[in-house]
């Protein structure tokens, strides 16, 4: 089967592929560009700890076709940080502890950051609504609210 | 030297302090490498065909047409993987449930593999093998399994544990009986007695990170194994027993584990992965789909458990018995033998027994899940345990402080207790103000103790001290949810240096000496003895050191706050040397400074726990809210407080889901209906409220800092908390778990019908 030839932005550089007509954007980012910071727990869209954000809009990256990203803009967990500075909610995510196996993390990271950068001022049912797209098995989330919670009153004050 | 574990009341520096975990960078920034995320070059991907059918004699396997296709490599089954197990019934189970020899045991189990060049040609080839099954009669179901004419599902299997030899193959595998006293004369004396029937359905770990590997075996009888797996070592003796391998010459690395909670303690993968990778002579990555991972790995036992309990007037209770039936998947198991030893472990009592049936069922091999077998145990007993109190007119928190057991009372499972924490528990949740919050409409509240064992089990740690005094401390055991923190805290506190300067790693298995798994919540408990004991050993060695600078007797030099003390007036001018600056003449005073341990830990303290919660019913359609939920347990010693409350809120949450929503539902057809996160649901954000936390410390007196596990106490009340509040919001006592709508809403109108 022919590839794809695919041309897209990813956490702010350009990158060119070819895929498969029938791979989804979680496998290309994973097998084919090495940016295995987004996980597969279902490849069913269920558990979100493949979250990246797609033109502004946060997708489950197993649900999206590795040629449907052709033109388009994508942030994964790997760009969060800059440089060596972690991103607030990274920063929080490790004060609190919100995270124990961490395999969920990436996906909550990016989640939260779509959801503080839509709401920046959430309250604790808006974030535990804005995040049900993402299981956690180890936490039971009581913290992770509370970085995310913790993280939205530093970035409103910055 | 001899280790003394023996617990010592010792001020802390650094334990129970909060710092950020060392591993903690790598996974907030998407740098961690878990099981999925590691590949190596010319690496073939591997998949496995599973069976449809939940009982099915193989006729025969044609690999043929799949071999032929471009691009597949190897392809596997049963005569791949021949049997070197040598009489080890357990290990040929493991084998057998790996690859499926002459009978398919449940929908889902393995009988071929393939090795190809990508997914999508492994894909095909699975569709090219043919399979000639002989479909034959499946039970499912645990009370049905135990029936007379249900069908059989291995010939071989006679009942243990029966005063007479059985003649006739069983779908129960063991009999096991515990308890002391006589409960016939004991309910004689009793003014209530409560008795009740329950079941429990099968639920699942649910760990988010899928089973992966990567092996490698190479043409001269060497391999390496890169596994997301709670204990490499036991992997590697696994692996290397079904492949027929020297343990030393399977190199097994541990990934970062995406989650666990017992269900990465078994093989299913590893040893198809090894073989295909020596049939194809190239590396080969399996990674389960999540569709695999429900149909295959992981479930714990349903259960049908029948409890009954005496009470006097005065609210003591005389007698308690239970009769436990779990199921084991189709092979051999010890699950409902742990259900037995757990569930009356919260009382003193002068008599009691418990039965337990091991039922043999066409659904997965049962694997551990976190605290295996207690939460349903506990669900019957503590639920009738509430229902006895209400007939006696008793607070259901004081019926559980009168009988709750204390130091010197023989458990129900035989030992002794030392010091324990039912009773504080129980009397901190009766202070706790949860207890006094009024309840709105529609809303009960419930409470319920847990026991576990806790284990500890053989380890062995390497404490090396760098030149330039930094410290590496490599662990055997699997890190789950933060024990490198707590590790690296504990060895910072023995050798009085900062946390900073310590780092610790889980090393793989040939760096290290043998290490038990990371379960029975032995990884922060054992590996924190172990790294006592090898600090102890380098601070002997930092000693010595110290006292050949200075030429005195080893015997007058003292290690305090990490310096070598000359300790005497005589030594008056000598000034203290620092860990860093005797580590800096290492090279010059004999060689390098390290600290080794392998030891047995033994004396793991039990663990107790009370969980109060407020549980919303709607009666009209019988869903349910959790509108505050409170743990209370016994840490013994919380090492680092911040992921000790995490254990506690992460076996809440799974024990909410578990007691609400989470079950295993099967056809007619024995096949499983929801193998998949949107019909098998487990607890989201915006199902939970905050989960409270209080921890107590009454410490393990076979600790050197009083530590107990804390890992897995903290599901086993959920089940029955939560039954209890919902009978008490509802009105009417809750039976079957999980209490699903339907469930409650059936409850709810038999009651209105009477």
């Amino acid at each position: 089967m022919a590839g794809v030839a695919v041309s897209t932005t990813i956490n702010g550089d350009n990158y060119e592929y070819l895929c498969q007509p029938d791979e989804t954007l979680l496998d290309v980012l994973r097998d084919r560009l090495g940016l295995t910071g987004a996980k597969e727990g279902c490849g069913t869209g269920d558990c979100g700890a493949c979250s990246v954000i797609l033109d502004n809009r946060l997708v489950c990256s197993c649900l999206v076709l590795g040629a449907e990203a052709e033109g388009r803009t994508i942030e994964t967990v790997e760009g969060m940080a800059q440089g060596d500075q972690l991103h607030t909610l990274q920063q929080k995510f490790l004060e609190h502890a919100a995270l124990q196996c961490g395999i969920c993390t990436p996906g909550f990271l990016i989640a939260a950051k779509d959801l503080l950068a839509k709401n920046p001022d959430p309250s604790e049912e808006e974030i535990r609504f804005g995040l049900a797209g993402n299981l956690c098995r180890c936490t039971g989330y009581d913290k992770i609210v509370r970085a995310v919670q913790d993280a939205a009153t530093v970035m409103k004050g910055a | 030297m001899n280790f003394d574990p023996r617990f010592s009341g010792r001020q802390f520096k650094s334990v129970g302090t909060r710092p950020i975990r060392p591993d903690g960078v790598d996974k907030v920034t998407g740098r961690a490498r878990y099981g999925a995320d590691f590949s190596m070059a010319g690496q073939l991907v591997g998949r496995v065909l599973r069976s449809p059918h939940a009982h099915a004699r193989i006729r025969g396997i044609d690999t043929s047409k799949a071999e032929q296709l471009p691009g597949v490599k190897a392809v596997i089954t049963a005569a791949d993987l021949p049997d070197l197990t040598n009489g080890d019934a357990a290990m040929f189970d493991i084998l057998d449930n790996c690859m499926a020899r002459t009978k398919a045991l449940y929908d889902g189990h393995a009988v071929a593999a393939v090795a190809a060049v990508d997914a999508r040609t492994a894909r095909q080839a699975l569709k090219l093998i043919e399979v000639d099954y002989e479909i034959l009669p499946h039970v499912t179901d645990v009370d049905e399994a135990m029936q007379h004419g249900a069908p059989l599902i291995n010939d071989a299997i006679f009942t243990e544990g029966l005063e007479e030899k059985p003649v006739k193959p069983s779908n129960v595998s063991k009999r096991t009986q515990y308890g002391h006293g006589d409960v016939h004369e004991g309910f004689g004396q009793a003014d209530f007695i409560v008795e009740r029937s329950f079941k429990t359905e099968q639920t699942h770990q649910g760990y988010i990170e899928p089973h992966a590997c990567v092996a490698n075996v190479s043409s001269d009888g060497t391999a390496d194994l890169w596994v997301c797996t709670q204990g490499h070592f036991v992997y590697r003796q696994h692996c290397a027993q079904l492949l027929g391998m020297e343990a030393s010459k399977l190199r097994v690395t541990s990934s970062e584990i995406g989650g666990g909670f017992g269900g990465k303690t078994h093989v299913w993968a590893e040893p198809v992965a090894l073989a295909l990778s020596r049939k194809a002579g190239r590396p080969v990555k399996l990674v389960m789909t999540r569709d695999e991972v429900f149909r295959a790995s992981g479930p714990t036992s349903a259960t049908s458990i029948d409890v009954k309990i005496g009470a006097r007037k005065d609210g003591t209770i005389t007698a308690a018995e239970a009769t436990l039936r779990y199921t084991s998947g189709p092979y051999a198991g010890m699950w409902a033998e742990i259900g037995a030893m757990t569930a009356f472990a919260c009382y003193r009592l002068d008599n009691v027994k418990t039965v337990g049936y091991e039922v043999l069922v066409n659904r997965p091999k049962t694997a551990a899940y976190r605290a295996p077998s207690a939460p349903m145990a506990a669900f019957a007993v503590e639920s009738a345990v509430d229902e006895l109190a209400k007939e006696l007119g008793m607070d259901a928190v004081e019926f559980r402080i009168k009988n709750a057991a204390q130091e010197g009372t023989r458990s129900s499972y035989g030992p002794v207790y030392g010091p324990i924490g039912i009773g504080p528990t129980l009397e901190a949740a009766k202070d706790h103000p949860h207890m006094k919050a009024p309840l709105g409409k529609n809303q009960g509240r419930g409470m319920a103790c847990g026991f576990w064992f806790n284990f500890g089990g053989q380890t062995c740690t390497d404490l090396n001290i760098g030149m330039d005094g930094s410290v590496s401390l490599a662990v055997g055991t699997v890190d789950v949810g933060g024990s490198r923190a707590s590790l690296s805290l504990v060895a910072a506190e023995e050798l009085g240096i900062d946390y900073s300067q310590v780092k610790a790693i889980v090393a793989d298995t040939s760096s290290l000496g043998y290490n038990d798994m990371t379960d029975g919540s032995r990884g922060t408990f054992s590996s924190s003895m172990a790294t006592i004991s090898a600090a102890r050993n380098a601070i002997k060695i930092l000693r010595e050191r110290a006292a050949q600078t200075w030429d005195i007797p080893v015997d007058d030099v003292v290690w305090e706050k990490g310096h070598a003390i000359a300790r005497g007036e005589k030594y008056g001018n000598l000034a203290a040397l620092s860990l860093k600056e005797i580590a800096a003449a290492s090279g010059k005073t004999g060689g390098p400074i390290a600290g080794h341990s392998e030891l047995v830990a033994d004396g793991a303290g039990v663990s107790f726990a009370t969980h109060i919660c407020d549980i919303e019913v709607d009666p009209e359609t019988g869903s349910t809210r959790v509108i505050r939920y409170t743990v209370v347990q016994d840490a013994g010693k919380a090492v680092h407080p911040t992921y000790v409350e995490g254990q506690y809120q992460g076996g809440a949450a799974q024990g909410i889901g578990w007691a609400l929503n989470e079950e295993y539902i099967y056809g007619k057809d024995g096949r499983l209906q929801n193998a998949g996160f949107l019909d098998y649901r487990i607890p989201v954000c915006s199902d939970l409220p905050m989960i409270d936390t209080q921890i107590l410390e009454i410490p393990n007196p076979n600790h050197p800092y009083g530590v107990r596990g804390v890992g897995e106490t903290s599901i086993v009340p959920p089940l029955a908390a939560i039954a209890n509040a919902v009978s008490n919001a509802a009105g009417v006592r809750m039976t079957h778990i999980p209490m699903s709508p339907p469930r409650i809403l059936a409850a709810i109108e038999a009651e209105r019908e009477g």
